[in-house]
């Protein structure tokens, strides 16, 4: 009975310590769809509420008649979703191939890929700008997306060399033994049980092309190439000083699609996760 | 079958997305000129009035077309650099003087001396042109700039029958820490004569500091620049340290807030005043619960007058620009008094040329427009802003510095020290 009662009273400080840090992440968002509600006299308030005393549409439509925010969602789906698709095309080959002939070459060519997320942005832009400038892809979302991709394949491609090594080999060879060729065994056995690494893998890519703003500012020249994240500034002054309403209204707009693909997505990230778990 | 069927279609889309994102470069096959401005402008009057005067030139030069692209504060000076390395930087660039230090000696700005007509040269003051000269070029035409002024709760003031400072007869120093500390006894515990938004302490601190003979960088005859701590540097400095700390008539936590953050303790009563950016009156206009009155005040002066420091906005040219001289015609055209005037309205700045600041309607006192233009004579060259190494003695020396020294953490010795021993290696760093 004690047992009972103590493991009940650990539960709920388990779910209480869960509600707290639910709290802790959902904070800012909810902060900032309260923030795009609210009249700008609200929010010079020295006594903010959750709920906007006077909620109003206002701060939208502001962003929309002073920012093109439509073209730049169009534009930032388009690179989002075209380097998400290739970095995922390009990384699991790539990853299937590390994970199942372990040699020397691969264990190096994994050292290499964790070395290459430790360059930073300012590092590679100069000599990046340079060659798209070359190749006349300054100015363009290719030009961008290829970027992206770049960008997101390393760490994509460890993504998933981890998932494949989750994939037990032993289903590879009884499909093999039962008469399945190679292509038969990837398509038939590999993939499904692949598929929510891939689905995870092209997530990651996509929320990372989606918020990137650094290459974007520096690379896409006119206001009708621009994306979201470069777009947002627009709506920041100098020394910090910001249209906080409109700004919160176009933040939260632009939040959206990430939270919506992750809610669709999320139940086959976890079964993935889970698949992997079960195995070890 | 379903999945070769699925792989094709996807590849299909893919392809077909990508051949429609490339750029159809559109350079002038019709002979006529294409000039890209970009504009920082933000605020929708600003944004409003800059697009406007585009339209307007457009309209009236058909062979020098102007294409307005909107640039961001945040990151211009990365995003400028990497745009002048590659060769595709704009041609006309908006920014501000406190940025080009580092463009005009890099040789990627045109030097404007020979490019710019006298008319716009006569109309803007000398002090201004400093701002943007580097070396014995001029490097950009400064057209807007702000005063540091105090926003002051009027109700506040008015009933503790203190002197209201003008702009000819502004606060001393001390006066005005005697004034903090009398606000601060008459409204009550948990308020303050005044809130410092200190976040970025180092420009407020040197621009401030002009007006009690505060220097901080010495250029000598072989043209280096050493730092040296006078008397003069160290009173605003003290004046705020004791405010916070000894006077207790500063709040404490407004010193790591930027301007917008103490705007809400301001209108709430708890400040009676605010050190703030003559433009933050836009937001305050927006933002102040209705019935709340509000006055702008000069900020003190020490013996040398209200004189104070700025980093005007500028409108450079671009070396590798092959059409400097039509892209200076543009600059002229657009800081033309009248439509200078136009641009100072949008940012609810002051305009540098004189005929322009010479506009009645910037010389209302609705919002505080007049004690700003009153000031508008006495704003000289931010005392660091040519200085090469400037930004990274801010970032690691200065910026740390005097957050501590604000809080209390350590004295005025070691404030000195570290703003001089430290920030002169650095300085020499950039100057061998």
């Amino acid at each position: 009975m004690t047992a009972l009662r103590t493991s009940r009273s650990g539960r709920a400080g388990q779910y209480l310590a869960l509600l707290c840090y639910l709290v802790f992440l959902a904070f800012p968002f909810l902060w900032l769809i309260s923030t795009a509600f609210k009249p700008p006299r609200e929010l010079g308030s020295l006594h903010p509420t959750w709920i906007p005393e006077d909620p109003t549409l206002g701060n939208f439509r502001q962003a929309f008649d002073e920012q093109p925010l439509l073209q730049a969602a169009v534009n930032s789906l388009i690179a989002a979703l075209a380097a998400a698709l290739i970095a995922v095309v390009i990384a699991t080959p790539m990853a299937y191939v590390m994970a199942r002939h372990r040699s020397k070459l691969s264990t190096a060519a994994t050292g290499w890929v964790v070395v290459s997320q430790a360059f930073p942005f300012v590092l590679v832009i100069i000599p990046l700008f340079l060659i798209l400038k070359n190749l006349h892809l300054i100015n363009t979302l290719f030009g961008l997306i290829m970027v992206y991709v770049v960008w997101a394949l390393p760490f994509a491609l460890w993504m998933l060399v981890g998932y494949v090594r989750a994939v037990p080999r032993e289903l590879e060879e009884a499909a093999a033994v039962d008469g399945a060729g190679r292509l038969r065994t990837l398509v038939s056995v590999t993939a499904p049980l692949l598929a929510p690494g891939i689905v995870a893998t092209a997530l990651f890519a996509f929320i990372t092309a989606w918020n990137e703003f650094f290459f974007a500012l520096v690379l896409l020249k006119t206001p009708e190439k621009q994306t979201l994240p470069v777009v947002l500034t627009h709506f920041l002054g100098a020394e910090g000083v910001a249209d906080l309403g409109p700004l919160a209204a176009a933040a939260f707009l632009a939040t959206l699609p990430s939270l919506v693909i992750f809610a669709i997505t999320q139940k086959r990230i976890t079964g993935g996760m889970l698949a992997g778990a079960v195995k070890s | 079958m379903m999945r070769v069927r699925l792989m094709t279609a996807l590849t299909a889309a893919l392809a077909l997305l990508l051949t429609g994102c490339t750029d159809g470069d559109g350079s002038g096959a019709d002979g006529k000129i294409t000039l890209r401005f970009q504009s920082l402008a933000w605020q929708k009057e600003s944004v409003d009035a800059n697009k406007e005067l585009v339209k307007e030139w457009n309209a009236s030069h058909p062979d020098i077309r102007v294409q307005y692209v909107q640039g961001s504060w945040d990151s211009v000076h990365d995003q400028l650099l990497t745009s002048f390395e590659g060769g595709e930087a704009p041609d006309i660039i908006h920014d501000a003087s406190d940025d080009l230090a580092d463009f005009a000696y890099g040789g990627y700005l045109a030097d404007l001396s020979e490019l710019l007509p006298e008319r716009l040269k006569d109309d803007i003051p000398q002090r201004s042109w400093l701002t943007a000269t580097f070396g014995k070029g001029i490097y950009g035409v400064p057209f807007l700039q702000e005063p540091r002024v105090l926003i002051a709760n009027k109700k506040i003031l008015d009933s503790s029958g203190i002197r209201v400072p003008t702009a000819r007869k502004p606060w001393s120093w001390e006066e005005f820490r005697q004034v903090t500390k009398a606000l601060t006894e008459k409204m009550g515990p948990g308020k303050y004569g005044v809130a410092w938004p200190l976040k970025e302490p180092v420009s407020l601190t040197l621009n401030l500091g002009l007006s009690a003979g505060g220097q901080l960088f010495h250029r000598g005859d072989d043209g280096k620049v050493t730092i040296r701590f006078t008397d003069g540097d160290g009173v605003v400095p003290g004046t705020v340290h004791d405010q916070v700390n000894a006077d207790k008539s500063a709040s404490r936590s407004t010193l790591g807030m930027g301007g917008s953050d103490t705007l809400p303790g301001f209108f709430g009563g708890k400040y009676a005043m605010v050190p703030l950016g003559f433009s933050y009156r836009q937001q305050i206009v927006q933002q102040a619960p209705k019935g709340f009155e509000w006055t702008v005040l000069p900020a003190p002066a020490g013996p040398d007058g209200p004189a104070q420091g700025v980093s005007p906005q500028t409108l450079s040219v671009a070396e590798d620009s092959p059409y400097k001289k039509e892209a200076a015609q543009f600059i002229d055209f657009m800081l033309g008094p009248q439509n200078m005037v136009r641009l100072a309205k949008g940012d609810w700045m002051l305009p540098t040329g004189t005929q322009a600041l010479a506009d009645p309607s910037l010389h209302t006192e609705k919002n505080g427009w007049a004690t700003g233009a009153a000031l508008a004579r006495d704003l000289r060259s931010a005392p660091a802003q040519s200085v090469r190494g400037y930004p990274e003695w801010k970032d690691k020396v200065a910026t740390p510095a005097l957050q501590e020294y604000y809080s209390g953490a350590i004295d005025a010795d070691e404030l000195e020290k570290r703003l001089v021993k430290d920030g002169n290696l650095v300085l020499a760093r950039y100057q061998r």
